[in-house]
């Protein structure tokens, strides 16, 4: 059995199913059907976040061994089994999902007043789906949870959606779908080559070298787009527009985060003769990304499309640290991910709040908010200096490991990198001065109210997190420090070995 | 030599004639007793084939193994659920005549005596007996004027693909020397190609089958005849007939031609290819819901024949895999298209689902499912089908085809989700009339099958593991 004692992970993925089947047996009119849907989702997402506090409490941050692991026989004959596990790289992903999860309907609590029955079964559906891909440790079942985020994601954006909510559903749908299934490809040649869909039992399985660079462009046709890497980014604006915000929260706290991860859990540690030979591109696109959608983000209009580009830009550094292969590099893309996740998870947030109250996500509507609503201005003010990276916020420590991990590999990456922070400063202050500074022009915004009990219960943990991470980020990097390291050291050790053998 | 072997069909055969005696007699609508009549039969063959014996029977006319169990049971449930859902229909439309199910009883039994074919005439006799009665029963509405066109365009265009399977089994007679699947497998086992005369033998052969699968290049009546035909007609056209021909052809290609699989995996390879392309792509601009399920069906069957092209062990269980879960895929989706009516009159078109979601959330779940399985979404159950089709091409290295495959099914999720998007994100024109029970019954039951597969892929993959292996060695 595993450190919990009981199935912990299989538990945290499936528990919120139960919600979900709680939710759909509710009978009575709707808003007895609303409020029941409302309680039974925010009860079944925070006992979720609890059950996931063990995972903390009890990780072994010694060893960067598979932890928690579960073993189910499925398909045995053809080498496919449930096997759930994490270590030092998911772990902190799967307590992100569990997190954000309750925020998400917190803040979804008032703001959907259709269908909130169907909605809340979405979410939990989502959170399962989210969990068990970050648990996985079969190319199959990592496959199914991969894809089956997209179900629950399309109905959030479609029905829920602002205007144009349909044909970026589809966009977001279609353009994940293409990505995906090439990585199917890919997954089922490494299940003819191991026989077997246990990722430990793959990465003991050296795959040839003729072939690792057509399953590297496979795996990363998927997550590439996942990510979003420059140039397929451009789903992201559309989908985070259309989206309410929840989704919006979700798809930048935890969606994006699956195409890192999935560099991490597939492509370095199966194929690290293509990563090493391919880095330079994911450098060139990374840079490019970071440069070009920060630039994009000044000329934006629409507060959503602004954030939803600057989250295109982070992830941008998020992937040139994960290909420097250095212990700082990696660390500092893992800590990016998770700080990325709550300060722009929060700042979808910070723009919920006003498009609940004005309905209008328009930059020039706004102006003198910060006067009016002087709680909400400082929220806003902190989580845009935290995305800006001011040092002691949680953005700042992650960028700058990577910034660290890139120079050693290339000074002028580095420096690609940390334009990242520079044009970040650019676009999140300008934004943050044209909503919050300067003069009220309109009379409805005169009037708005400051945030809710309901929007401090949101907003506080989301500040305190962040603080913290950017304070005092030791406890976190610890978790993954394990098995950054292994990462690095199996890296080096396929490459010299195949150096070697190209010296034979 | 023994008759007893093929005794599911001959039980069928019987029962078939004393309903159609007894159901002749009494002076009211006997519609309903009779199909439930022709259930209890169907039933009763799906018993009999599970405990049927290996072997062949009728001088070596007839063959029974695990392939024919396989594919019968599947064959005998499309034609159990084609009926059940034809019930309330056929009612409402006033088409409530016996003569229906026990047609629907004969082509069922036609297409267990194809399954079952081991000789080229049986093949044919098979062949035959399926698309007689489905000629009739496509034009079983005789008063409707598209009704009427689909069972002449589907008999005129069935009649020439009988010829061009009388013509290539005569060519195949005449360079083999053998219309027995054995002794073609003896004659062909040399190693060396086969004649020019017998490659055009097996192309006619193919070609007649194809068009019964309706696989491009001879898919042109499937969107006419499926959209004329009466809708629970249209459901048992997408199953029974499908997987009969799909398992003849399985069985005539792997079987007595599998050691010139050179000769013809070109052929099968284009026309998988084809069908995927077409299915995906011409499936776009529909707005009838079952002229897009007819392209959808032959995208379908695009994927199946993958399975045919590889000529592998994993192809043949990935075909089985794929074909078992592409009829409960099926017979939920048409569960629902017959359902579709407004104030008691049937519509069909996709725009009639609009605010499907709202006004009636059970059937619209049920349709989500499906479509996101047709898909090929995991966790649903279509995703399976697909992914052990792809897994056989992988492993054979037919990596264009696989990758035409996975694109195409990128392509085709688009329409896909254009009906769960019509439901769902679309404003409503008014509710449709509830769905019946019966109806209801079979879209849970297999909207539960879909969702739940993932739970237990074991059992089935050893089935069709077991019965791909029967027909292999």
């Amino acid at each position: 059995m595993n450190a919990a004692g009981f199935p912990l992970l299989s538990l945290l993925t499936f528990l919120p199913l139960v919600g979900a089947a709680i939710i759909l047996s509710v009978r009575g009119d709707d808003a007895v059907v609303a409020r029941n849907a409302r309680w039974t989702a925010l009860w079944t997402s925070l006992l979720v976040f609890l059950l996931s506090l063990i995972l903390w409490a009890r990780f072994d941050r010694g060893t960067a061994d598979f932890q928690f692991v579960e073993r189910v026989s499925w398909l045995p004959e053809f080498g496919v089994g449930y096997h759930m596990g994490v270590d030092g790289v998911s772990v902190l992903f799967v307590l992100l999902s569990t997190a954000l999860t309750p925020v998400c309907i917190l803040a979804s609590w008032e703001a959907i007043t259709a269908r909130v029955r169907e909605y809340m079964v979405a979410f939990l559906v989502l959170e399962t789906m989210m969990v068990g891909m970050f648990c996985a440790l079969d190319m199959l079942v990592f496959y199914v949870f991969f894809e089956g985020v997209l179900i629950p994601m399309f109905l959030i954006i479609g029905v829920w959606g602002g205007a144009r909510r349909v044909y970026a559903a589809y966009k977001f749908f279609l353009y994940t779908l293409l990505g995906s299934v090439l990585m199917l490809l890919a997954i089922l040649y490494l299940w003819r080559e191991a026989g077997t869909t246990d990722i430990p039992e793959i990465y003991r399985h050296a795959i040839p070298a003729a072939a690792q660079a057509w399953i590297f462009f496979a795996f990363l046709a998927s997550f590439a787009v996942k990510v979003p890497m420059w140039p397929v980014h451009t789903w992201l604006p559309d989908a985070h527009v259309e989206a309410p915000t929840a989704g919006s929260v979700i798809l930048a706290g935890v969606l994006l985060k699956m195409g890192a991860y999935g560099f991490l859990r597939f492509s370095l540690p199966m194929l690290p003769e293509a990563s090493a030979q391919f880095a330079p591109l994911i450098f060139v696109l990374s840079v490019v990304a970071v440069v070009y959608t920060s630039l994009v983000a000044l000329a934006q209009e629409d507060m959503k499309k602004l954030i939803a580009y600057s989250s295109v830009a982070h992830m941008g550094v998020v992937t040139i640290g994960i290909f420097t292969f250095n212990q700082q590099g990696l660390s500092g893309a893992l800590f990016t991910m998770l700080a990325h996740g709550v300060v722009s998870g929060a700042l979808f947030l910070c723009v919920g709040v006003l498009y609940d109250r004005v309905h209008s996500r328009d930059i020039a509507r706004y102006g003198g908010v910060a006067g009016i609503m002087p709680s909400y201005g400082l929220v806003f003010l902190f989580f845009t200096m935290a995305s800006v990276g001011l040092p002691g916020l949680a953005n700042f420590v992650g960028e700058f490991l990577v910034i660290v991990g890139a120079w050693r590999v290339n000074p002028w990456v580095a420096a690609g990198a940390a334009l990242s922070m520079i044009l970040g400063a650019c676009y999140m202050l300008l934004l943050y001065r044209r909503v919050a500074f300067g003069r009220v022009t309109r009379e409805d915004v005169r009037s708005l109210l400051d945030l809710s009990p309901r929007e401090y219960a949101v907003f506080v943990p989301l500040v305190l997190v962040t603080l913290w991470l950017g304070v005092y980020p030791q406890p976190v990097l610890a978790v993954f420090e394990a098995s950054v390291a292994s990462l690095v050291q199996r890296h080096e050790a396929a490459l010299s070995n195949a150096a070697r053998l190209a010296g034979l | 030599m023994s008759w007893t072997l093929a005794m599911p069909e001959i039980v069928l055969a019987v029962a078939g004639l004393v309903i159609l005696a007894v159901a002749v007699f009494p002076k009211r609508d006997t519609f309903f007793p009779a199909s439930m009549a022709v259930i209890g039969a169907l039933l009763l063959a799906g018993v009999l084939v599970l405990g049927q014996e290996e072997g062949t029977a009728f001088g070596g006319q007839y063959v029974a193994d695990g392939f024919s169990s396989f594919m019968k049971l599947l064959v005998i449930l499309g034609g159990a659920l084609g009926l059940l859902l034809a019930l309330d229909w056929n009612e409402k439309e006033g088409l409530g005549r016996f003569e229906f199910s026990v047609l629907v009883l004969y082509a069922t039994l036609g297409g267990m005596v194809m399954v079952s074919a081991n000789d080229l005439m049986t093949t044919y006799l098979g062949l035959e007996l399926l698309s007689l009665p489905l000629y009739v029963i496509a034009a079983f509405n005789r008063d409707d004027a598209r009704s009427s066109e689909a069972g002449l365009k589907y008999f005129v265009l069935g009649a020439l693909a009988s010829g061009l399977l009388l013509y290539g089994a005569s060519l195949v007679y005449g360079f083999a020397g053998s219309t027995n699947f054995d002794r073609l497998a003896d004659a062909l086992t040399g190693g060396e190609p086969a004649s020019q005369g017998l490659v055009v033998g097996i192309v006619f052969v193919i070609a007649a089958l194809a068009f019964k699968v309706s696989a491009v290049p001879f898919h042109m009546w499937t969107p006419d005849v499926y959209e004329g035909a009466p809708t629970p007609v249209t459901a048992f056209f997408a199953m029974a007939p499908k997987v009969a021909a799909i398992a003849l052809l399985a069985r005539v290609l792997l079987g007595p031609f599998g050691d010139v699989a050179a000769q013809w995996q070109q052929v099968i390879l284009l026309v998988s290819m084809g069908s995927m392309l077409l299915g995906a792509f011409a499936a776009i601009g529909q707005r009838n819901i079952k002229r897009l399920m007819a392209y959808s069906s032959i995208g379908h069957v695009g994927y199946a024949l993958m399975g045919v092209a590889v000529a592998s062990d994993e192809g043949l269980r990935g075909l089985l895999i794929y074909m078992a879960i592409y009829i409960l895929m099926n017979v939920g989706t048409f569960a629902v298209i017959v359902s579709m009516r407004r104030q008691g009159r049937a519509v069909e078109h996709v725009d009639d689902l609009a605010g499907l979601g709202r006004t009636d959330p059970g059937t619209a779940l049920w349709m989500a499912v499906f479509m996101f399985s047709m898909a090929g979404i995991p966790p649903l159950a279509g995703f399976f089908g697909k992914l052990y089709v792809f897994l056989a091409a992988v492993q054979g290295g037919f990596w264009v085809l696989a990758t035409v495959g996975v694109l195409t099914s990128v392509v085709s999720a688009y329409y896909y989700l254009r009906i769960v998007k019509v439901m769902y994100f679309d404003q409503g024109v008014g509710a449709l009339d509830r769905a019946p029970a019966s109806l209801s019954a079979v879209m849970a039951g297999t909207g539960l099958f879909n969702l739940l597969f993932i739970l237990w892929p074991a059992p089935m993959l050893a089935a069709a593991g077991a019965a791909a292996a029967a027909l292999l060695t």
